[in-house]
């Protein structure tokens, strides 16, 4: 697709898209929103990319393959479940302790937000991965 | 280390260690040790480190050695973990581990086709066992609650009383018989010798087989004592015992006369703790430890002999005392132990094994006739072997073999010495070890007294008959070998271990022809199954429950209800009938969105949007596709449209009966009000779908996104492949 118009569109959009789905997956805790939701959102943004330009010049925006997405999704899920075991929980047992920003005020963090930070990662990896191989056929 | 605990161990105590992992299935990682764990803790670290002094050297010529030490490393750890394991579903873990390790080391020279198959044999018996015995473990953990070993101790009256006894007995017995190389199953164990010397003297003498007697011994008191227990038991070990030692008396090479005689020392084993009495579990620990000592001994000495002469044929060496003294005498040693002949500790464990059998009525004479006999093979073979092998005249195929390297005979020399030790003072290492260890197998046992002299009473008589027979046995052996091995080759066609293998090549044409019948390779017959299969399931049951189902139910049902409903039904027929495929594909989407605004109207706005954003994706993914795709022709006839169209009909048919079911009858109070109320002091989270999805339900999303991403490789693999086929031809 050689249009100007979409070309300069996807290239502003993109880092609004992904910014967008960063607080999609933020908000996920308490909102609609979540890690699968923004995982998608974040792919939409790359597929717009690579539908205005072609796969390749996508994926060097993307810099690593989708491939080490989902490999780092997976990962960084299952890293999550961790923690629990350290301090003697079941495995898979959410831990949460509180983040002292001072001028942002307390944030919460916990490992199920790793995890859905897995689950986000997972789901763009896996999303680019299908749709950039079915455009490079 | 382990060490260090040996004195709290005598005292009766016991040392635990757990973390939790799935509470809810009795999983746990825990560690238990008491005396029993503690006799095999050492076992498995002293002969570790003998074996690993000698693998030093013994494998120098080896190009993969680095990865025999990590193989062999890793079964010690395994293996250790094994006997300290204080759940049966670690030690399950570690289990099949050590299977596993086996299965590597076996097959370490793996470009031997017999090493390769025997390797492969060993891993098939062993983990079958394994999985039944899981089987057994499973049910065990549903009978008494748990699966922690000290739990489970204390639970011996439940489980025996329970109807499920025989299964959970048979299963668990199928683990450790095919591990413990028990009758029919002892067949791998010969084959195992494909492997390197060293893992023949740590595994599969010493270690990884005794696996199987250390499970018998550690949930005996939860098991043990019924007639079943004793009975499967006591035959089971009696035949094994009995052909073990026919065997080893009929072969020629080495190693496999050491493995024979392994299999009969386990069927002593398991016989003694089916007999289950004071006297048998003291004689099943004690002789435990003596065949230790001997046997990886032995086997490190065969390897030493194989090493520097080149050969293990019995019949191709002799005297080979004269280049190798200090050897020869550890080996001496060890095989005077293995004869149970005095002042070795081999003596004290057979007079132990005699008393036992003596001690039990009902079946006494059987298991005497049979113990003595295999007895007196035993000493037959060990005179056999230091008079012709080490003692007489100086024989070899080869060069005149070297005084062996210290690396190399410092192991035997070392277990051949404390065999000595032990059997001139037995009661400090009976205190120490072998009394707790005994004392956690049957527990009313408070008292070991071992001692070289038991005064003339008639097992002191069968001893005597034992060694006169085994002389008489040993002066036959140059006569009587020969036509056994005959005999065995060529009169008895029938082969454990190849009928093993033809029943395992049978098996897969079996799969290769069933699978090629259900694995069609056509995607609209997977989806067919699929939808007919769940839907005539699905309809069976709400044919039942038809009257709790109100079919014609639309109260509040707005006129924007209907308008979407009237959206998505006319662009779902479109769908079906366009010729075009764009207008089909976007009549898809048409329906996709309008189940996004349902879901959108009563409030499920996390599914709304994923849905929406998959139903672009989708959207866009087709379109991509169309463009790649011939031009639309109509292949399918009219029969096969309107099967299609039945089946479409009766799949979604019985999701409306199931929606509707599911939306009328409760069963039970609905689960969202326990997730709303929970999610935020419990999970952190005001957004219930959320919550779900990564805490509650974690390990499920975990599957899931791991089934995605296999999916997505699944994808790469199928479109590069065609491309490379595309450019090849």
């Amino acid at each position: 697709m050689n249009s100007y118009m979409i070309q300069l569109a996807a290239k502003r959009l993109l880092p609004l898209i992904f910014l967008f789905s960063l607080i999609v997956f933020y908000r996920g805790h308490n909102d609609p929103g979540g890690g699968f939701i923004g995982g998608l959102l974040a792919a939409s943004g790359f597929i717009f990319y690579a539908m205005a330009f072609n796969v390749q010049a996508a994926e060097r925006q993307l810099k690593v393959s989708p491939l080490v997405l989902i490999i780092a999704g997976l990962s960084t899920a299952l890293i999550s479940t961790l923690p629990a075991l350290f301090v003697g929980n079941p495995f898979f047992t959410g831990e949460w302790f509180s983040l002292d920003l001072g001028f942002a005020g307390k944030v919460k963090i916990g490992t199920p937000m790793l995890f859905d930070f897995g689950v986000y990662l997972t789901v763009w990896g896996i999303m680019l991965t299908v749709i950039f191989n079915v455009m490079e056929e | 280390m382990l060490l260090s605990y040996a004195k709290g161990v005598a005292k009766g105590k016991t040392y635990g260690l757990t973390f939790e992992w799935l509470p809810d299935l009795y999983l746990n990682f825990s560690l238990y040790l008491d005396g029993l764990s503690l006799l095999f803790g050492l076992l498995v670290t002293g002969m570790g480190a003998l074996v690993m002094v000698f693998a030093g050297k013994y494998m120098q010529p080896y190009a993969l050695r680095n990865r025999f030490f990590f193989y062999i490393l890793l079964f010690e750890f395994a293996m250790l973990a094994l006997v300290l394991s204080g759940n049966l579903f670690t030690l399950f873990i570690f289990w099949e581990l050590t299977s596993v390790t086996s299965f590597l080391l076996i097959g370490f020279s793996h470009e031997k086709p017999e090493a390769r198959s025997a390797a492969l044999q060993g891993l098939l018996i062993t983990v079958s066992g394994g999985l039944a015995m899981m089987a057994g473990f499973i049910m065990l953990g549903q009978v008494v609650g748990s699966l922690e070993i000290a739990q489970l101790l204390k639970s011996g009256s439940i489980v025996q009383n329970h109807p499920h006894y025989l299964w959970i007995l048979l299963l668990i017995l199928a683990g450790a018989f095919t591990k413990s190389a028990q009758f029919p199953f002892h067949f791998w164990l010969p084959g195992a010798m494909q492997a390197p010397s060293p893992v023949s003297a740590f595994l599969h003498s010493a270690t990884m087989v005794k696996a199987g007697i250390y499970l018998l011994a550690r949930l005996s008191p939860l098991l043990a004592g019924t007639p079943e227990w004793k009975y499967i038991l006591t035959i089971t070990g009696a035949v094994t015992m009995i052909l073990g030692g026919y065997f080893a008396y009929s072969q020629t090479d080495f190693k496999k006369v050491l493995a024979y005689t392994t299999i009969s020392a386990l069927g002593t084993l398991v016989l003694m703790l089916g007999i289950h009495t004071e006297i048998s579990v003291k004689a099943a620990i004690i002789f435990l430890l003596v065949h230790a000592l001997y046997k990886g001994s032995l086997f490190m000495v065969a390897g030493l002999i194989d090493k520097s002469t080149g050969t293990r044929d019995l019949r191709k060496l002799g005297g080979l005392f004269q280049v190798m003294p200090i050897t020869s005498v550890a080996a001496i040693v060890s095989l005077l132990s293995m004869a149970g002949l005095p002042p070795m500790i081999g003596f004290i464990g057979k007079e132990l094994i005699y008393e036992a059998k003596f001690a039990l009525p009902e079946m006494g004479n059987f298991l005497l006739v049979a113990g003595v006999a295999t007895n007196i093979i035993m000493v037959a073979i060990s005179l056999a072997l230091i008079f012709r092998l080490f003692l007489g005249k100086l024989r070899f195929p080869g060069n005149r073999p070297q005084i062996p390297d210290l690396a190399l005979s410092i192991g035997p020399m070392i277990l051949a010495a404390i065999s000595l030790v032990i059997g001139l003072f037995p009661s400090q290492v009976s205190n120490l070890l072998l009394k707790p260890a005994i004392a956690s197998v049957m527990p009313e046992i408070t008292h070991v007294k071992l001692a070289l002299w038991h005064g003339f009473n008639e097992v002191l008589v069968l001893s005597l008959i034992t060694v006169i027979a085994g002389l008489i046995l040993f002066r036959l052996y140059s006569i009587v070998n020969p036509r056994l091995t005959y005999f065995n080759n060529e009169i008895i066609t029938f082969r454990f271990a190849d009928s093993f293998n033809k029943g395992l090549k049978l098996f897969t044409r079996l799969t290769k022809k069933k699978t090629a019948f259900i694995q069609s390779g056509y995607q609209r017959y997977y989806l067919m199954a699929i939808f007919i299969i769940t839907s005539l399931l699905a309809w069976y049951q709400l044919y039942y429950t038809r009257e709790a189902i109100n079919w014609w139910h639309f109260q509040g049902a707005e006129f924007y209800d209907w308008a979407i409903v009237v959206i998505i039904t006319a662009s779902a027929i479109l769908a079906a009938i366009t010729a075009s495929r764009l207008v089909a594909i976007i009549a898809l989407g048409v329906t996709g969105y309008g189940i996004t605004l349902v879901f959108l109207i009563y409030g499920a706005v996390d599914v709304a949007i994923t849905m929406l954003l998959v139903e672009t994706l989708i959207l866009i993914l087709f379109l991509l596709l169309i463009y790649h795709l011939p031009r639309f022709t109509n292949f399918s006839s009219t029969a096969s449209r309107l099967r299609d169209a039945a089946i479409a009909l009766t799949t979604g048919g019985f999701m409306t009966g199931l929606v509707l079911k599911a939306t009328q009858v409760n069963l039970h109070p609905t689960i969202s009000e326990y997730f709303i109320a929970t999610a935020k002091p419990l999970a952190n989270g005001e957004n219930i779908v959320n919550v779900i999805l990564v805490d509650y339900r974690a390990l499920d999303t975990l599957g899931e996104i791991t089934v995605l991403a296999v999916a997505a490789l699944g994808v790469v693999a199928l479109l590069k492949l065609k491309t490379k086929k595309g450019s090849t031809s």
